[in-house]
């Protein structure tokens, strides 16, 4: 399971750093932010956006792990933190489709 | 790259890392609150619009998303492309300018 949530913590730092420029982009266009919010009304934007804000909650979950695998005497807890990252994006990726 | 400015990037993206994980956690936090029946741009600019700890708060957030990011596509790059050396740190520096020049006119489009 650390070696997937490894896996998956580089694959989510991929994907928010090719993101991150449209990102941006929109909201520097605040004037036209309603035109672009209602074309986020459509089904496959909402899916996306889920999508994103999962893959910032796994990437979040993922590199605190790395942090107190490098920085807390917590090595015999590598499969505990795994866990604990996993269930943490589950949690965030369930409350922000409620949310939606 | 020298020793040296390899255990200073190393610090950099560990440090970045510890600032963005309290940012994106209250993102996160913001993300959710906020979408709960649904958005408009007058409701949203209304909450952000000159609102100086918000506007402060991003600006932290994006001159840590411009060092973090590109020191970590930067070992992406090394061990899934076998790109290395100059060209690939002038480009990742490059991306980083983007990253902040975009994410900083941004944060003033919606919180100055």
């Amino acid at each position: 399971m650390s070696r997937a949530l490894a896996l998956a913590h580089r694959l989510s730092g991929i994907a928010l750093a090719f993101f991150l420029p449209a990102h941006f982009w929109v909201l520097s266009r605040a004037l036209e932010l309603d035109a672009f919010l209602a074309w986020t009304e459509q089904p496959a934007v909402k899916a996306a956006e889920w999508g994103l804000v999962t893959l910032l909650a796994l990437h979040l979950a993922g590199g605190l792990r790395v942090l107190a695998l490098e920085f807390l005497p917590w090595r015999d807890w590598a499969k505990g933190l795994a866990a604990l990252a996993a269930g943490f994006t589950v949690a965030a990726g369930l409350a922000f489709a409620l949310a939606l | 790259m020298s020793r040296r400015a390899e255990t200073l990037l190393w610090v950099a993206q560990r440090a970045s890392a510890a600032v963005l994980g309290v940012c994106v956690l209250v993102h996160l936090a913001t993300i959710i609150y906020a979408v709960q029946g649904g958005l408009t741009g007058a409701e949203i600019l209304a909450r952000t619009r000159g609102n100086t700890a918000w506007f402060t708060f991003y600006t932290v957030f994006v001159i840590a998303v411009a060092v973090h990011a590109p020191i970590g596509l930067r070992a992406v790059l090394a061990e899934w492309f076998g790109w290395r050396g100059r060209a690939r740190d002038f480009a990742l520096i490059a991306f980083a300018v983007v990253l902040a020049g975009m994410g900083l006119q941004a944060v003033s489009g919606v919180f100055a």
